[in-house]
């Protein structure tokens, strides 16, 4: 049997690849980042451009999905009012792990030019937040870009999700 | 009144669970066809609507609000989040409306200038909305189509005022700046390129398509006494063979110099009204064609001269010392227009957008009334939905072309 | 001394007003005979108090009880057959009182007429739905603003706030930035009073730096590592340049080589 021990070590023309766990598991995790569609306002148009003919989001591997079950990354595009702020949460919980948030646009970083009493004052104090995305509107390259940097962000980290999941954010 | 925790979240006393054949099904406010964050409560008996119930203010934010703490000059920015789609259409409304309160008319090439950019986001809109409807019909391909003929039309914003969606490019008084080198020329093969996607493209892919045609006639009917009654306008109203178009009834700006049909549809029907945005790109575009030779006529003026009101240009601010002063008190302090009260119907491309200011002689609007044709159209869906079935639910939302930001406000 | 604020209308003012200046007034214009305007003024001269046009727009002052038979006057006798827009606009602070303004439109002659009319604080107006569909989503809406009943509305309830909201929004003693209850409601509504402390209170300045976060600030001259707690206070590291490359400010990390190899 030893004959045919084949050492893994030096595997010059067979055909194996070798890597650790994480970044097979970041590999699929970040080239199939399926973002839930989330429009709030005039983001939400940046967002279907990005999606739409010319930017091409597919192309990434980046499909929207309409249902948070299916989603593992949350582009929150536009204001959150005080009103829709309850449901923002529910569908954030309802997301599978591993799950990022990409908060799009001045509105939902921190609310924007709307310093009024029915708007959130940012989204970071609903869901915690990975990407924080400028403009008003933010260009569909912005988004393209932050979602190259969401990607970059999951290659970065460790793949066991007890390491990484959102529990340990101060908001549970 | 319920009181909601954690475990029991507050719905609005509804009964969900029934003992009859009712169902209560809850529709949105995030859902992909509600155009934005419209939440519907259905009651259902089978699959046809008994009851409806549109609930807004997901996408409240305060706007009039903001325009009592704000002078009239640095709200303007605000009026493009109203109506995101089509956002010059909002500026030159509330530009409009404050400009009637002051008494002052903008200058000729400024009148062509926001007329193109009025019909340029007019076609914008209308390609958005054949998107959106489509895509929540079922058909995504023309979905693509719109999108990339849309991408052209931002292209000439930008091209125009640096941003695509939030354009600011219309000032009270007249417009910021001149068109940029080679605009024209872009514009015209731009009306050639929609004129010709329109007729080969969308009209080819929906007009006689057996889906479409199923999906979407006899669907929505409201008739024309219902439309006024609502208070629906734009092409809702022109739908139901009311032919009223603001453009043309009260014409404002250069409207009353063009040439153009108003198109109606006898039908009432969602089909109808698509027929009849389809026909509004055609006028659209044949009102930008007509105004490039009023452009190249104009003498080049952008914007009007009052100077107790409006910054002189720039060039007069660097070298005069007077312009200088009033620029520095127009900024820090603001215009103060005379006391009054003023409401100014426009035709946005979604029907009527008009702005109710009173004024109180202070740099701060006193009360600024947006009326804004989404939220008529959005009240009317009470009406609409009922007796229709759950899946035309969807086809009447996209043909009734609402938008979230001037509904909620 | 504190700065006197008035509590009534808490609104921003101008920060400098000339003490001669009079506002002008936009002219009111009086409707000419022969007109369409004048043959409306005939018919309502029963309900008018006061009649005029301003910027061409024929308004009408009405006395609020009798809005009702006025409206309908001028829908089914004048043609009047759209109501395009309805709200108040608050005079508490002045004269205790809120303006209702009704705007319609006739499709047939293009014309348009505000009825104007004023209701004391905590009096209620007849609904106009019977007459108007359109104004049952704009009645709505004035309720939900201003919190003044309307009678007999088919289905009076907050629209575009939530249902327990506290406070009507544009009433001129309402701020801008909202209330303590506003500025909660998420909170509250999400996870509880009692994270409002983890949470903390919203930041409402557009301008605000936190020296000692350094996630997200930095700062000139003083530059820490990335996530660094500096409740300490920050060591003072002045900037070293490099030609080529950003230097790396934690040396203490860095492996230093102690000898030749």
């Amino acid at each position: 049997m030893a004959q045919h021990q084949v050492n893994y070590a030096s595997a010059a023309g067979l055909p194996i690849a070798l890597t650790t766990v994480d970044h097979l598991v970041n590999w699929g995790r970040s080239n199939s980042l399926w973002p839930l569609t989330y429009g709030l306002a005039c983001c939400a148009i940046e967002m279907m451009a990005s999606g739409a003919s010319r930017y091409d989001f597919d192309r990434m591997g980046t499909i929207f999905r309409a249902s948070p079950r299916q989603a593992d990354v949350m582009i929150l595009a536009g204001t959150l009012s005080k009103k829709h702020a309850e449901f923002a949460r529910r569908l954030y919980d309802q997301m599978t792990e591993p799950k990022w948030v990409i908060s799009m646009g001045s509105c939902a970083n921190t609310g924007g030019m709307f310093n009024t009493y029915a708007t959130v004052q940012g989204v970071d104090r609903i869901v915690p937040v990975d990407i924080y995305l400028p403009g008003c509107a933010p260009r569909p390259e912005t988004l393209q870009y932050a979602m190259m940097m969401l990607q970059k962000k999951i290659r970065r980290e460790s793949a066991n999700m007890k390491k990484n999941t959102k529990q340990n954010l101060r908001l549970v | 009144m319920q009181q909601p925790n954690k475990l029991t979240p507050f719905f609005e006393n509804l009964n969900f669970e029934r003992d009859d054949n009712t169902m209560v099904i809850n529709f949105g406010p995030q859902h992909p066809s509600a155009h934005g964050q419209l939440r519907l409560v259905l009651e259902l008996d089978g699959e046809q609507v008994v009851k409806a119930y549109p609930d807004i203010g997901y996408l409240h934010r305060g706007i009039e609000k903001m325009a009592e703490n704000m002078t009239y000059n640095e709200f303007l920015p605000t009026t493009d989040r109203l109506d995101y789609i089509a956002a010059t259409s909002n500026n030159y409304a509330y530009a409009l409306a404050v400009e009637k309160l002051l008494g002052i008319e903008a200058p000729r090439r400024a009148q062509v200038i926001r007329t193109m950019l009025l019909e340029i986001n007019r076609i914008i809109s209308h390609l958005f909305f054949i998107a959106t409807h489509a895509l929540d019909v079922g058909a995504m391909s023309v979905f693509l189509y719109a999108f990339r003929e849309r991408e052209f039309g931002m292209d000439l914003m930008e091209d125009y005022c640096g941003a695509r969606l939030t354009h600011s490019a219309v000032r009270i008084g007249g417009v910021p700046l001149d068109l940029p080198e080679g605009f024209i020329e872009n514009l015209i093969a731009w009306c050639d390129k929609v004129d010709h996607e329109v007729k080969n493209t969308y009209e080819a892919l929906l007009t006689e398509n057996r889906i479409w045609k199923m999906r979407l006639e006899d669907v929505g009917v409201i008739s024309g006494e219902d439309a006024l009654n609502w208070g629906c306008t734009g092409p809702m109203l022109r739908g139901s063979n009311v032919k009223y178009d603001i453009r043309k009834e009260e014409p404002y700006e250069l409207y009353g110099e063009l040439d153009f049909d108003i198109p109606v549809s006898d039908r009432c029907d969602s089909y109808g009204r698509y027929m009849l945005y389809m026909q509004e790109i055609y006028q659209s575009t044949r009102i930008l064609r007509q105004l490039v030779p009023m452009y190249k006529e104009s003498s080049p003026e952008l914007m009007a001269h009052a100077p107790q009101y409006i910054s002189a240009p720039k060039e007069e601010i660097m070298t005069q010392n007077y312009a200088l002063m009033q620029h520095f008190v127009l900024v820090t302090q603001g215009m103060r227009p005379p006391k009054g009260e003023v409401y100014v119907p426009t035709e946005s491309p979604k029907g009527e957008l008009g702005f109710y200011i009173k004024s109180e002689g202070e740099p701060y609007a006193y009360r600024l009334k947006c009326r804004a044709p989404s939220f008529f159209h959005t009240g009317l869906l009470q009406d609409i939905l009922v007796g229709t079935y759950i899946a035309d639910v969807v086809t009447i939302i996209g043909s009734t072309n609402i938008v979230f930001g001037e509904v909620d406000r | 001394m504190r700065k006197y604020t008035p509590k009534d209308n808490v609104q921003a003012k101008s920060y400098y007003t000339d003490r001669y200046w009079v506002a002008p007034r936009v002219p009111r214009a009086a409707v000419e005979e022969g007109t369409h305007f004048a043959d409306v003024v005939k018919t309502m001269a029963h309900f008018a108090k006061e009649s005029y046009i301003e910027i061409g727009t024929l308004v009408i002052h009405i006395d609020a009880k009798e809005n009702f038979e006025a409206i309908k006057t001028l829908k089914e006798q004048c043609g009047y057959t759209q109501c395009s827009e309805q709200s108040a606009v608050d005079y508490l602070a002045q004269d205790g009182e809120f303006e209702l303004f009704y705007q319609f439109l006739n499709v047939n002659e293009a014309k348009r007429v505000r009825i104007v009319c004023r209701i004391k604080q905590g009096e209620a107006i007849e609904s106009i739905v019977p007459l108007f569909n359109s104004a049952n989503f704009a009645e709505r809406e004035m309720f939900d603003m201003f919190g003044i009943k309307v009678n007999n509305h088919p289905f009076l309830k907050r629209i575009i706030m939530p249902d327990d909201w506290e406070g009507h929004p544009l009433l001129k003693t309402y701020p801008l930035h909202g209330d303590e209850f506003a500025s909660w409601y998420e909170v509250d509504k999400i996870f509880g009073k009692e994270y409002r402390d983890i949470i903390g209170p919203e930041n409402r300045d557009p301008a605000r730096i936190d020296r000692y976060d350094t996630k997200r600030f930095s700062r000139v001259g003083y530059e820490v590592p990335f996530g660094a707690d500096i409740s300490e206070g920050e060591k003072e590291q002045p900037i070293e340049y490099s030609e080529t490359l950003l230097v790396d400010y934690n040396k203490d990390s860095g492996k230093q080589l102690d000898h030749r190899k």
